[in-house]
């Protein structure tokens, strides 16, 4: 495919006898975000080290933008953006001077550095500490300054590694907000992150990491159906006589499961049809002379999908 | 199956099979494809000169800087003056005036100039390069600047490079103070042999600089912490200007015969025990220094009868001849600085960037 900016075929990687990545496929389109979800030490950051050519493969091949970055590194490295893992940067120089470092190692003419300089830091809303050093800055501005480095850098592809970690909501808020300008700029962005609702928000497909595999990869609804199972879930809290049993027949109700520590106790339910059932449900219960407290459609969370697969994968174990 | 059946059944499309020869030229093709595919591609320089620029305005801004070259004063000052004192007061029959100024032990101090720098020097090029990697490495600077379209090649080279070339600046200026000194208070200018020597006593200094410099950069490598690498480049330091002595003097009469009956048998133990000697650099350094700032140096090891046959005790030897004895101990350096940065470079080359 045309539009196809990453590539990896039985991507492996083995350090001894541990296999941290082990025959990985996936693709990455152009102008998407793409997540590499997973636990500490999954194999996310050695996958990403190999997409740039920072640490060699054991096994299988990836192209970068047409590039293999085992044999051209420096091809890759000039048009993929990269933010490591809490980034750093030379503290004792201002912010210009570090990316003008950057610039010079790209050869971008002097000039013509300056001048996108100013608009990346534009761009990451750091215009005004241009010319502060970096020891004075938090970790969210240098997120944000490595952001402002791709954005400099006009990469085609951008590669954060857990770029939200260790920031605060608005720190957080704020970079997202960034990562989706780097996609209306047309870049592709691969992300890698441990904090799922955040993720979720921006990303377009996520692969789920586990133990050095995908173990599923497709958009966030995909995989809530293949984990959670297809169908239409909410939740219902009611009191009276029998809800459960009021609640299996109505048509269309694939199962009910109590809801909350207090099992079946506890007054709720989850239920999932294969439509969307509140509306029956609530005329039933108000009929059968229960008292309907709340009713809510469960949108299902990257947290939940996640949660649920290591639990089976644990219980499989 | 089915085709060599085929082929069977039609004897004449044989012909169309490839001549054995063919076929192995084709393998050959394939195989220099293959050795191909896992060759790096793009200059291993590339990016060179804005590292080295940059680690160059880092070193000649950094306080580190400051407190080196003072350090260096500080040592180098002393001898000086005295030197220059003596000089000025005794006449000294010696017509290498200028070049008595880095080798004359004056009483007062009891070191002269190029002992002391032969202590220095190697703190010197320890102060400079014994976080160079690992500081990237902790600072998480590292992947950031690899993820730049350079080799680590570029960066190690020009990291060493800049830590080189801070240190000849610093070396450079320190020898023009002192002509300039010797200049004012001696008032006769250096002859022109003098300046030469003076030159490639810089050629050598700067070269005994860099094995410490590649020293420090390999340590740097290998351990994460800075103290740590630091400490060893110190301790190896340490352990050469005062425990190699005593160590190879100890091996020597390990392995010297207990009694030494012929001049053969003396000489080949002063062979063994100067080859022990001379792996520490700053014997090399100093057997440099002698030959080249003492024209009247001769020989560097023992002096066999047969070789001061014809030879005027004191008399000065010619420039190249004196370079010519001391080319070993240059080579050496040279050599010495290449071995250690090449070590560095193979350990950097497998290290993990991934802090």
């Amino acid at each position: 495919m045309a539009d196809t900016v990453i590539e990896a075929r039985g991507l492996t990687k083995v350090y001894g006898t541990h296999r941290a990545v082990d025959a990985i496929d996936f693709s990455i389109r152009r102008g998407e975000i793409f997540g590499l979800l997973g636990p500490n030490g999954a194999g996310k950051t050695t996958t990403i080290l190999m997409m740039l050519g920072l640490t060699e493969t054991s096994g299988g091949s990836v192209d970068v933008l047409g590039f293999d970055p085992v044999r051209q590194p420096l091809e890759v490295k000039r048009r993929v953006g990269y933010l490591p893992d809490a980034v750093g940067f030379y503290d004792h120089l201002t912010a210009r001077e570090n990316l003008r470092y950057t610039a010079r190692l790209l050869a971008i003419p002097r000039r013509d550095a300056e001048k996108r300089i100013a608009d990346a830091m534009e761009s990451v809303q750091l215009a005004d500490v241009l010319d502060r050093r970096v020891a004075t800055f938090s970790r969210g501005m240098r997120q944000r300054l490595g952001i402002a480095e791709i954005v400099m850098k006009k990469a085609e592809v951008a590669i954060l590694d857990e770029p939200t970690s260790g920031l605060d909501p608005h720190s957080t808020f704020e970079l997202l907000e960034m990562i989706r300008g780097l996609k209306r700029a047309g870049v592709a962005v691969l992300l890698s992150s441990h904090l799922l609702d955040r993720v979720q928000s921006v990303c377009d497909r996520v692969a789920l990491f586990n133990e050095g595999r995908i173990a599923l990869m497709g958009t966030v609804v995909e995989l809530a159906n293949q984990v959670l199972g297809a169908g239409h879930p909410i939740l219902v809290e009611a009191t009276g006589a029998d809800i459960a049993g009021t609640l299996r027949g109505i048509e269309g109700v694939q199962s009910v499961v109590p809801e909350g520590p207090q099992g079946a106790e506890g007054g709720a339910w989850r239920v999932v049809a294969d439509r969307d059932v509140r509306a029956t449900v609530a005329h039933r219960i108000v009929t059968t002379g229960g008292a309907l407290t709340r009713l809510a459609d469960l949108q299902p969370s990257l947290e939940e999908v996640y949660t649920r697969y290591f639990e089976e994968a644990r219980r499989a174990a | 199956m089915g085709t060599s059946t085929t082929f069977v059944a039609h004897p004449p499309r044989r012909r169309f099979a490839p001549p054995q020869d063919e076929v192995l030229q084709l393998r050959g093709d394939m195989r220099r494809e293959d050795s191909s595919v896992t060759r790096r591609q793009g200059s291993p320089f590339t990016g060179l000169g804005p590292v080295f620029m940059k680690e160059l305005a880092d070193h000649l801004s950094s306080v580190r800087m400051m407190v080196l070259t003072l350090f260096v004063l500080a040592f180098g000052a002393f001898p000086v003056a005295s030197s220059l004192q003596t000089l000025r007061t005794v006449v000294d029959p010696n017509s290498f005036l200028f070049l008595r100024i880095f080798t004359l032990e004056p009483e007062q101090v009891g070191i002269s100039f190029i002992a002391a720098l032969n202590f220095i020097i190697p703190l010197m090029g320890i102060g400079l390069g014994f976080d160079s990697v690992n500081s990237e490495f902790n600072r998480r600077t590292l992947s950031r600047v690899l993820s730049q379209p350079i080799y680590r090649d570029a960066l190690l080279l020009g990291k060493f490079l800049a830590g080189l070339a801070t240190f000849a600046v610093a070396l450079v200026a320190l020898w023009l103070i002192v002509f300039g000194a010797g200049l004012l208070l001696l008032g006769v200018p250096p002859r022109g042999v003098e300046v030469a020597r003076g030159l490639g006593f810089l050629v050598v200094a700067i070269a005994y600089g860099g094995v410490w410099l590649a020293i420090a950069m390999l340590f740097s490598v290998i351990f994460r912490s800075t103290a740590t690498s630091a400490l060893c480049a110190l301790g190896l330091w340490l352990f050469f200007f005062l425990l190699w002595p005593q160590l190879a003097s100890a091996i020597v009469s390990g392995v010297a015969p207990s009694e030494i009956r012929s001049l053969e048998e003396y000489a080949a133990v002063q062979d063994i025990a100067m080859a022990l000697m001379r792996l520490s650099p700053g014997t090399l350094f100093s057997e440099a220094v002698l030959g080249l700032l003492s024209p009247e140096t001769r020989t560097l090891g023992p002096m066999l009868p047969a070789q001061m046959r014809g030879a005027i005790m004191g008399a000065p030897l010619p420039f190249d001849q004196s370079l010519l004895l001391i080319w070993p101990q240059i080579t050496g350096l040279i050599a010495g600085m290449i071995v250690v940065f090449a070590a560095a470079y193979v350990v950097f080359q497998r290290e993990e960037v991934r802090a």
